[in-house]
């Protein structure tokens, strides 16, 4: 058998991408195609009171304008559910509004362009309510949500905390704060609903189809064979496209009613309320060590906002109790709900912002020991997870530090901040670890001989740019013991077999593990000697014991370098490498973009994103990609990614764990101390903007 | 985006005529227009298409400057190799700003008359002066980070984002209009741009269907030429503060400055009197301190926006120091 999985071979996907050919939802064309356009809400707490639709229902060319008053009867919203993103969905069904942004119209008509302006054309009028936005003056209002989005239990405890800090011989108490920030993917959301005898067909860009399918089928009380979704396609979604959204449901009401085909698009400026982002968090970390760099105490808290409309609690804290020993901890969850649109996750949801807290904090103790701070971190490696107190599957924390250390030449860093100079540029270095929980869910697959030396596997699992098509192809090759060119990947139809879909980091490793199992059992077969062509094995995965038995993360440690500029505060990422363990590596090639790309957006969250909330409105002031800062290729020169091998006898047959959020994971606190450690600012308050560095420069310059 | 009717002439003369009538707007590159097009913002009933007109050379004037057509891209005039010996100033503004594929697509008349990056003037469920007078300005006491220090009004506290307008405007250049009754005049720029006062929604003192056809540049002053530009990230971001710097100094004395600044008024602002201070004094540090605090000894500041006066003082001080020393 010859070994194809791991190996860095190019995206089986990529000629159709960069060719164009490949069609991603609004790419989509029907015959007798009509296009909706949603009008959204321009108060963020109140009711509709009035919706004047007269010049809008009088334009050419307009077919349809739904809003509360005849919007078809769905099924009500739940709060709570097993699957939160599998809930119904209903829109338009009723006069109340509950954030800004929130569709309270759709108009359809003949093209997009007399749809959006037949859209503009409505004059909505609002009875407006007073609405909590302001998450530092909601402490009050916070409350335990009793447990995060993956299960675990909101707080922790071991030892007795309060003591162990009282009596610590160092100590750092600080509190950090992390911006609301939008998912910004390339594609925007969009939906193509179509209806023929009785069955509904959506494509549409989303991350989980069996969750969606079920969403949908359930928000028009259909039975779910009556629903077809597709997602072939996903230009990005990193956790903005696990949910429905108004444009699906939307454009399925809308082709019902018009018995035609109809395409919902958002606009990149109403994706930053109609869709999902990334809480704002107050998190406060306290770190209590003896002289010699021994953790006795370790504190993290969080408050993050959640939407009065849907409850979501940030993870924030949860890696925090497997990340470091210390016999005396403290951990604990706070959600406090206000009038704002509706946070979800986002790459990493916890760590991505918990880390920025936790290892800038490990930082500042280092500073206050005197000590390396590598050399802290490996002081507090534990030898099992420290709350849960089992084996950890694998841990490689300390060698992605050592080997990182190596290759970037952390030996030359000069500890005090403001020594190194480039011209203008003050130059500095920083390490902060990597840490991202591995998970593996419930999958099926299915591989089929279409002749004597083809296959072809089926799943419901999406590529959302990640790899997922090619690294089935060369699970499948290896096993099969064909040419990867052999193999064709079918994605993305809720018709082929049930998947998790693509979030979390779960989907490579369910999926592959399911895609194993289906080419063992068809092997199997095989061997029988009857006829291939026609052959077909179904596959499973299932999550067993090996989750309570043993703590399991993939690790990482981040390295970067940048300057700022004395003058200006201005700074600058000069390069930057990360070293990770995540078990068996499918391709190398896809999983170093994975962990490069999550790195980039980590510099990205320390320096520069940032949804800005309008506290008198209630409303986000940043509505598209001129506003919301992201990196652009000058601002990351040098970003590479080393991998370590690694395999994860406990994770699952393939022994891989996820990569796509690993990257992120501590990138931006690397960042942040590499700016402490060029200048002495140490910026707690995420993005670390020039105008937050510049104070500690005119200090230093008297 | 409303519907309107589109034509694209291939003379002056027929865009002139076909600009009087009512709700007519001319397009050029159409990258900033489009784009408030799209959103509501801008509603013009009727585009005049002045990408055919023959305005896209750049040709010397008998004084030994330069003439610029209206529509010469914002890549080919950074490009150009007189621009970039003589009034390098002007070349690293233009490669200061937006990107290469909008630089390809921008012409030199729709970047002066760009419009604010107020981020409330781009979403009409907000109140705005300058996109509906007599609304209210949501920035005053909003999110003003990007907004003016100098020259604003309680009426409106946005910035003209341009880049290249800040070195024309150190440049001392002057804009070629052609006005609807087919009279050609100039201006200088610095009369172009006006400050918000009680009429934010007017950025210029342009009439109704003026065509700007050329930037002139008067001959290239002595001294050496720098522009700086300070952003939240390495490019592709608008100023939140930039200079644009012209210093003629020699044996130990600063002979001539020309200065201005962007990201900081309505309009690329001068700094009439510390150009003043600068001329005839000695170029030493003391001198570029002094002249950068007088240049914003006027500033006001709102709730997010205190960083920029320190910044600019301090940006200004260093460019003086290094165009003076030859640093
Ligand atoms: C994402 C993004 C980032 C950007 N970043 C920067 C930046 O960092 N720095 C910067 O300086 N700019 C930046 N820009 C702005 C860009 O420079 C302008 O959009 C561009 O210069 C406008 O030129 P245009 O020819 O496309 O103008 P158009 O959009 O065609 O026109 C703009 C306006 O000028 C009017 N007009 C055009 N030509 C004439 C004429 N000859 N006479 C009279 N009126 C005329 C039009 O009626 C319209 O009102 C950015 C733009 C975008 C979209
Ligand atoms: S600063 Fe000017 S452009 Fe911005 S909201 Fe106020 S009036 Fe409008």
């Amino acid at each position: 058998m010859a070994q194809v999985i791991g190996q860095p071979i190019d995206r089986i996907d990529g000629r159709a991408k960069v060719t164009g050919t490949a069609a991603y939802a609004a790419d989509n064309r029907a015959e007798r195609m009509a296009f909706g356009s949603i009008v959204t809400a321009t108060i963020a707490r109140g009711r509709v009171a009035g919706i004047d639709a007269n010049a809008a229902r009088r334009m050419p060319g307009v077919l349809l304008v739904m809003t509360h008053e005849n919007a078809p009867k769905q099924a009500p919203f739940q709060a709570k559910a097993d699957d939160r993103h599998a809930r119904p969905k209903p829109q338009l069904a009723d006069d109340k509004v509950q954030y800004f942004g929130q569709p309270v119209a759709l108009v359809v008509a003949e093209t997009a362009e007399t749809a959006r302006a037949a859209a503009s054309a409505i004059v909505v009028t609002y009875e407006k309510a007073d609405g909590a936005f302001v998450l530092e003056s909601a402490s009050g209002a916070a409350y335990n949500p009793g447990k995060g989005p993956t299960g675990a239990p909101a707080d922790s405890k071991l030892g007795d905390f309060d003591k162990a800090f009282a009596a610590a011989a160092v100590k750092i108490d600080a509190i950090y704060k992390t911006p609301y920030q939008s998912h910004a993917m390339m594609e925007p959301h969009a939906s193509l609903a179509s209806w023929q005898d009785g069955k509904l067909t959506v494509t549409s860009s989303l991350q989980l189809v069996e969750s969606a399918h079920k969403s949908i089928a359930d928000t028009l009380k259909l039975e779910p064979d009556k629903v077809e979704v597709i997602s072939e396609y996903v230009g990005g979604g990193f956790g903005g496209k696990l949910p429905v959204y108004g444009d699906a449901i939307l454009a399925a009401l809308a082709a019902r009613e018009l018995n035609r085909p109809v395409r919902v698009a958002l606009t990149r400026q109403q994706m930053f309320h109609v869709t999902t982002h990334r809480p704002a968090s107050i998190q406060r970390v306290r770190l209590g060590a003896e002289r010699d760099g021994t953790l006795t105490a370790i504190t993290h808290q969080s408050l993050a906002q959640s939407a009065r409309a849907d409850e979501f609690a940030e993870p924030i804290v949860f890696s925090t109790r497997s990340l470091y020993a210390a016999p005396n901890r403290m951990t604990s969850q706070r959600i406090a709900a206000l009038d704002l649109p509706v946070a979800d996750s986002m790459r990493a949801p916890g760590e991505a912002i918990g880390l920025l807290a936790v290892e800038q904090a490990m930082d500042e103790l280092a500073v206050r020991l005197d000590m390396d701070p590598i050399e802290l971190r490996l002081k507090n490696e534990p030898k099992e997870d420290p709350e849960k107190k089992v084996p950890f599957s694998t841990r490689a924390l300390v060698p992605c530090l050592t080997e990182g250390a190596k290759r970037f030449g952390w030996d030359k860093r000069n500890a005090r901040p403001g020594q190194v100079r480039d011209g203008n540029w003050l130059v500095g270095m920083g390490v902060a670890a990597a840490i991202r929980g591995n998970f593996l869910r419930e999958a099926e697959a299915r591989v089929t001989m279409e002749s004597e030396h083809h296959a072809v596997v089926e799943m419901d699992m999406t590529d959302i740019g990640t790899g997922s098509y090619t690294v089935f192809a060369q699970i499948a090759a290896e096993l099969l013991d064909l040419p990867v060119e052999n193999i064709k990947v079918k994605l993305g139809h809720s018709s082929y077999p049930d998947t998790p879909g693509s979030g979390g980091s779960f989907g490579a490793s369910s999926c592959g593990a399911a895609l194993h199992d289906a080419c063992t059992k068809l092997k199997a077969k095989l061997q029988k000697g009857e006829g291939a062509q026609g052959l077909s094995a179904t596959g499973s995965v299932k999550p067993g014991d090996e989750y309570k038995k043993y703590s399991q993360y993939a690790y990482g440690a981040h390295f970067a370098e940048l300057g700022v500029d004395q003058t200006t505060g201005e700074v600058r990422l000069r390069r930057m490498l990360g070293v990770f363990a995540a078990g068996r590596i499918l391709n190398a090639k896809t999983a170093h973009s994975q962990l490069i790309g999550g790195m980039i957006w980590g510099v990205g969250s320390a320096l520069e994103e940032e949804t800005v909330l309008d506290p008198r409105m209630g409303a986000f002031v940043t509505q598209d990609l001129v506003h919301y800062h992201v990196p652009v290729h000058a601002d990351v020169p040098q970003v590479e990614a080393v991998l370590l091998d690694e395999f994860d006898p406990h994770a699952n047959v393939l022994g891989s764990k996820g990569v796509g959020e690993l990257g992120i994971c501590g990138a931006g606190a690397a960042v942040a101390n590499a700016v402490y450690n060029a200048c002495g600012a140490r910026v707690r308050d995420y993005p670390i903007t020039l105008d937050k560095v510049l104070p500690a420069l005119t200090r230093r310059q008297g | 985006m409303r519907a309107f009717t589109y034509e694209r002439p291939d003379n002056v003369a027929a865009a002139m005529q076909a600009a009087i009538q009512p709700g007519a707007s001319f397009i050029a590159g159409g990258t900033n227009l489009l784009d408030l097009m799209k959103i509501d913002v801008e509603q013009p009933t009727h585009l005049v298409d002045i990408s055919r007109l023959p305005l896209r050379e750049v040709t010397e004037t008998p004084d030994g400057g330069l003439r610029i057509g209206a529509l010469v891209s914002n890549t080919d005039l950074a490009a150009d190799q007189r621009v970039r010996q003589r009034y390098p100033v002007l070349a690293m503004a233009l490669l200061n700003g937006a990107s290469g594929q909008l630089r390809n697509q921008a012409t030199t008349a729709g970047n002066l008359l760009q419009r604010t990056r107020c981020p409330y003037f781009y979403d009409v469920a907000m109140p705005c002066n300058k996109r509906q007078p007599g609304s209210g300005c949501s920035a005053l006491t909003g999110f003003n980070r990007m907004h003016a220090i100098l020259g604003a009004s309680q009426a409106c506290i946005a910035v003209h984002p341009s880049d290249m307008a800040v070195a024309m405007a150190a440049l001392h250049a002057e804009i070629e209009l052609q006005t609807p009754a087919g009279l050609s005049r100039k201006m200088p720029i610095a009369e172009l741009h006006r400050l918000p006062g009680q009429n934010p929604e007017r950025d210029t003192t342009l009439a109704r269907g003026e065509l700007i056809t050329a930037v002139i540049l008067p001959p290239p002053p002595a001294g050496r030429q720098t522009y700086r530009k300070v952003r939240d990230r390495a490019s592709f971001a608008f100023a939140l503060v930039s200079v644009a710097a012209i210093v003629d100094a020699g044996g130990g004395k600063i002979r001539d400055a020309r200065l201005a600044l962007g990201g900081v008024a309505h309009k690329p602002w001068v700094p009439k009197e510390a150009e003043r201070e600068l001329a005839g004094a000695p170029a030493e540090a003391g001198s570029y301190e002094a002249a950068a605090r007088s240049a914003l000894r006027e500033a006001q500041t709102y709730t997010h926006n205190e960083f920029k006066v320190p910044l600019a003082e301090r940006l200004l001080a260093r460019t003086l120091g290094e165009l003076a020393t030859g640093g």
